[in-house]
């Protein structure tokens, strides 16, 4: 386990390796000049001069990720030139904020998923069924973003029950309850898609796994049909989904871009869209390496729990 | 053959599809794709119909009318902040979300199937380069990967376009791979490559065709987050930038003025999610047409009991069997009376098992032989309810254990006789066993199942049950998975389980054929020692005579899912009074006979779903002629237990 553990761990090192050179390669892609994009066309040539420097863009473009991916491994992502400050402070600022609502929304739409897919699956084309199937396809086509501007609307400006939008109340507020009161609506609203995608793949699953010959063996044995399905096909059918659980956490954390945009949520996703839009190249690129290398990290464990359950996979 | 679906379906291989309806009639069938593709085809029409349309300009200002309600006079969806009219807006950004939608589908599918056909279709290292970058770009969490390439490149519709296009390619690839791999040598292919073609003909004119249904699917299943997602980044002002609008940032905009006038929100959000919701559907329905799998509800949930329908069982038609039970000699513990199995697949019904008769007594082995697609599987599964159902149905006949009907009986009842009183063994103990559990907590399962025993003296006993049918190490070996233990290991455990409550009957379903000879000498004589020392009686289900002849008192042979000859194992080795009885056990290889012929049987078992009027062997019978033909054979006695289904039985001379 530990051997399996530390090698997944290694081989990691390539993956956010890799990471860092596509992030680099896009953002090579920028047209025109970055410094004369900072400066403004009035710029002195001395000046762009001056700021090409001091960004290191006369180098070649080795040497300019090879600084960048060593200055960043020292913890210096360089600094935003619009908010005037280190990179790094502004993300580790912000990052806590997504991982709180990334966070309860993967938990939420794994057990919704989860129920959903595995009651559908017994009750397939019964009402519950057919009823469940419906709402997922709805969840799966409603653009959140929208769907969190209408719960809004309904929920806090007309039935005043939640918190129109930010992370805590600006006066009396910090607190856990006033944390979870505002939490409420993002993190549903994150989680809609990814819960349709789980429920589909685990209703798929378990009505695969339950034609297997060994669920047939179970039910020759003598075992009750709640056995049957919720410690048989149930475990069997978990071993699939948790690697779709692992690509979901990539969908929670983009969406976040999307919800946090909405409900004014002080996370990365937020900084993101500022960033792209005021042209803070920096700022954009530790961003996504860091919300990627966390969603690399996240699927590994996602890996390693479905080691813990699979015995086959090998080690 | 382990599967009954399986089993009928190959036996109706020989029939022409024609019963299976046409892609677009399957896909017409599903209402709620129809439903979709209504829904889309109206607003692609009206979207394509938009300059035509006596609308005022989208984009034409009028201050003095600005933010007005939905259903105004001269504004049938109201005006926005500008007093650009709401309507006219919605059908020009539906437009422009349709055609960015659909190009960034196509975009993607063109570049991520060529390099899925290219991966596919070459392998080694180009395969290895390409796909890694694949991996690396699917590293990336969707949306943040589309975002860094809009940073990139600047806001903007285009831009928008090419990152959502871009990030949706690995998609493509993997999947197009996929399929690609599988049929890069295929015959078809290699025929090619043979012909003279050049790789770029091979790819578009071999490859390709047989890859699109793939593509199809996937574009089906992409295409609506990908008007969702470019709608996303314009709704956070990084795509369509004004004066040009798409429903994304119609709702951006909207957004700011959400408390005084929902309806420039709730409007074209609505219209997203109509657009992407008819695709998902009609997406849906699109693959569960194409995706074979999912043809002819082999999807579908086996109940816990086979469904039991004896209300339109008619008997045997015209002819009347023999007594089944012919001399026996003992008291029957199992007695199956004219079973009949059926498989509704489609239109088709298939007659698996078609009237079948035996019985087991105390202490009996009995054979059921036969070739795959006998009905002889769906006979001993149909015995406790087994067979999967839908789409198996228990149509006629009395299974009667110990004197009560199984088909009378509770779902409790036939559960307590499961692993209780009659066990099974079933053929591959790889799938058979559950992979993700232990076989000693496998045991201890079926132990606890029936007696009210803690899950350590459960534990204890299964480790007895595995040293009685001999693993060595049992108390290391039960904590070993299915797939640590050799084939012979796994069938031990499989029969250690069916001895686990001390059953009256095992119903053994071919446990030998996937083991090699030597393992099943050892499993048949294992087999033999406990029927000796417990006193079990065993059903025996195998194609092959030399195991028949090894563990089996009587044998009963059957033939499209009839019983064509029984009798004891003597009188049918050695007076075989059915051609068929005949051919198989001439299919039994003798020591110390090796030049002689194997005969396979010529030709094919008939499909259950077309039964011929007469004998069902008549087409592969050299002593037919027209009266074998011409109705249905009985099942006749010859004396001393010994009876037959055949006009023209062998006599001892012929044997």
């Amino acid at each position: 386990m530990h051997v399996y553990i530390l090698r997944r761990l290694v081989l990691m090192v390539p993956v956010l390796f890799g990471l860092t050179v596509i992030v680099f390669l896009i953002m090579s892609l920028i047209p025109g000049d970055p410094a004369l994009a900072i400066l403004g066309s009035y710029a002195t040539p001395e000046n762009v001069a001056k700021l090409r420097a001091d960004l290191g863009l006369d180098k070649s473009l080795i040497s300019q990720y090879w600084i960048w991916l060593t200055h960043m491994l020292h913890g210096d992502f360089g600094r935003s030139y619009s908010l005037n400050r280190p990179v790094l402070d502004e993300i580790l600022e912000r990052f806590g904020a997504t991982l709180i609502l990334a966070g309860t929304s993967l938990v939420l739409c794994t057990i919704l998923g989860l129920l959903t897919g595995v009651v559908s699956a017994v009750r397939q084309y019964g009402w519950a069924d057919k009823t469940l199937t419906f709402v997922v396809l709805i969840g799966i086509s409603v653009p959140s973003f929208w769907l969190g501007l209408m719960m809004m609307l309904l929920f806090a400006v007309n039935l005043r029950w939640l918190p129109v939008s930010g992370m805590y109340a600006i006066y009396g507020g910090g607190d856990l309850p006033d944390l979870l009161r505002h939490l409420v609506m993002p993190s549903i609203t994150l989680a809609v898609v990814a819960t349709g995608v789980i429920a589909r793949l685990t209703r798929s699953n378990m009505l695969e796994v339950l034609r297997q010959d060994y669920i047939r063996t179970a039910r020759a044995k003598g075992l009750d049909e709640r056995r049957v399905i919720y410690r048989h096909a149930f475990k069997a059918a978990l071993v699939n989904v948790i690697p779709v659980i692992g690509v979901q956490a990539g969908f929670v954390l983009g969406g976040a871009v999307y919800i946090e945009t909405v409900f004014q949520w002080p996370g990365i996703g937020r900084m993101l869209v500022t960033a792209i839009a005021t042209r803070d190249i920096l700022l954009v690129q530790g961003g996504v390496v860091i919300v990627a290398a966390s969603y690399v990290l996240f699927n590994l464990f996602a890996d390693v729990l479905q080691h813990l359950i699979d015995p086959r996979v090998k080690a | 053959m382990s599967n009954p679906a399986a089993t009928a379906k190959m036996a109706a291989k020989p029939r022409k599809s024609s019963a299976r309806p046409s892609a677009f009639k399957l896909l017409a069938r599903n209402h709620l794709a129809l439903l979709g593709a209504v829904i889309l085809a109206g607003v692609i029409i009206v979207a394509l119909i938009t300059p035509w349309l006596p609308l005022t300009d989208p984009d034409a200002t009028d201050p003095a009318n600005r933010l007005l309600r939905p259903l105004t006079d001269g504004h049938f969806l109201g005006t926005d902040h500008l007093g650009r009219d709401l309507l006219s807006r919605l059908l020009w950004g539906t437009r422009v979300s349709l055609a960015v939608g659909i190009s960034a589908s196509l975009f993607a599918a063109v570049f991520g199937s060529a390099i899925g056909i290219i991966s596919g279709y070459f392998g080694g290292r180009t395969d290895n380069v390409l796909m890694r970058g694949i991996d690396m770009v699917m590293a990336f969490p969707y949306i943040l990967l589309a975002l860094a390439i809009v940073a990139a490149l600047g806001p903007g519709l285009m831009n928008a376009l090419y990152a959502i296009a871009v990030v949706n390619i690995p998609f493509f690839a993997r999947n197009i791979r996929g399929v690609t791999v599988g049929i890069a040598h295929r015959e078809f292919v290699d025929a090619a490559r043979l012909s003279g073609k050049g790789h770029i003909r091979i790819l578009l004119s071999e490859i390709l065709p047989n890859v699109m249904p793939v593509i199809v699917i996937t574009m089906s299943t992409t295409v609506g987050w990908m008007i969702l997602e470019t709608a996303g980044l314009s709704f956070l002002g990084l795509g369509a930038q004004p004066p040009q609008a798409d429903l994304g940032s119609m709702l951006g905009e909207g957004r700011k003025l959400i408390t005084t006038a929902l309806h420039l929100s709730a409007i074209p959000g609505g219209m997203i999610f109509l657009l992407v919701m008819s695709i998902n559907l009609l997406g849906d329905g699109i693959r569960d047409v194409l995706d074979p799998r999912l043809k002819s509800g082999a999807l579908a949930r086996p109940a816990p009991v086979t469904r039991i329908d004896r209300s339109k069982t008619m008997t045997n038609g015209n002819v009347t069997d023999a007594n089944p039970n012919i001399n026996s000699g003992r008291d029957p513990i199992l007695s199956v009376e004219d079973l009949r199995t059926e498989f509704v697949l489609g239109d088709d019904v298939y007659k698996a098992v078609g009237g079948v008769s035996f019985s087991v007594g105390r202490n009996e082995c009995v054979g059921l032989v036969g070739e795959s697609g006998s009905g002889k599987s769906v006979t001993a599964l149909s015995l406790l309810g087994l067979v999967a159902s839908p789409p198996g149905t228990i149509v006629g006949g009395r299974v009667m254990l110990e004197g009560r009907d199984v088909f009378d009986m509770r779902e409790s009842e036939i559960r307590a006789i499961r692993g209780g009183r009659a066990a099974y063994v079933f053929q591959d103990p790889l799938s058979t066993l559950h992979p993700l559990f232990s076989v000693g907590d496998q045991l201890v399962e079926a132990i606890r199942a029936h007696n009210r025993v803690s899950y350590k003296d459960a534990w204890a006993k299964a480790v007895s049950l595995l040293r009685m049918v001999r693993i060595p190490n049992p108390e290391q070996r039960a904590d070993s998975y299915p797939h640590q233990l050799s084939g012979g290991m796994r069938q031990r455990v499989g029969i250690a389980m069916a001895l686990a409550n001390e059953p009256e009957l095992i119903i053994a379903d071919e446990p030998t054929t996937a083991l090699d000879v030597t393992v099943q000498a050892q499993i048949l004589k294992l087999m033999n020692n406990l029927r000796t020392e417990h006193g079990t009686s065993v059903l025996f289900i195998t194609h092959d005579f030399g195991v028949v002849s090894e563990i089996c008192d009587r044998v009963a042979v059957m033939y499209a899912g009839q019983i064509v000859e029984m009798g004891t194992t003597q009188q049918v080795l050695q007076q075989p009074a059915h051609p068929y009885t005949k051919r198989l056990i001439d299919c039994v290889p003798r020591l110390g006979e090796a030049k002689r012929d194997v005969a396979a049987i010529p030709g094919l078992p008939p499909a259950v779903n077309n039964l011929p009027a007469g004998c069902a062997f008549a087409e592969r019978c050299d002593r037919a002629d027209d009266t074998c033909r011409a109705g249905a054979v009985a099942l006749d006695d010859l004396g001393a237990g010994h009876a037959v289904r055949c006009l023209k039985p062998m006599g001892g001379e012929d044997a």
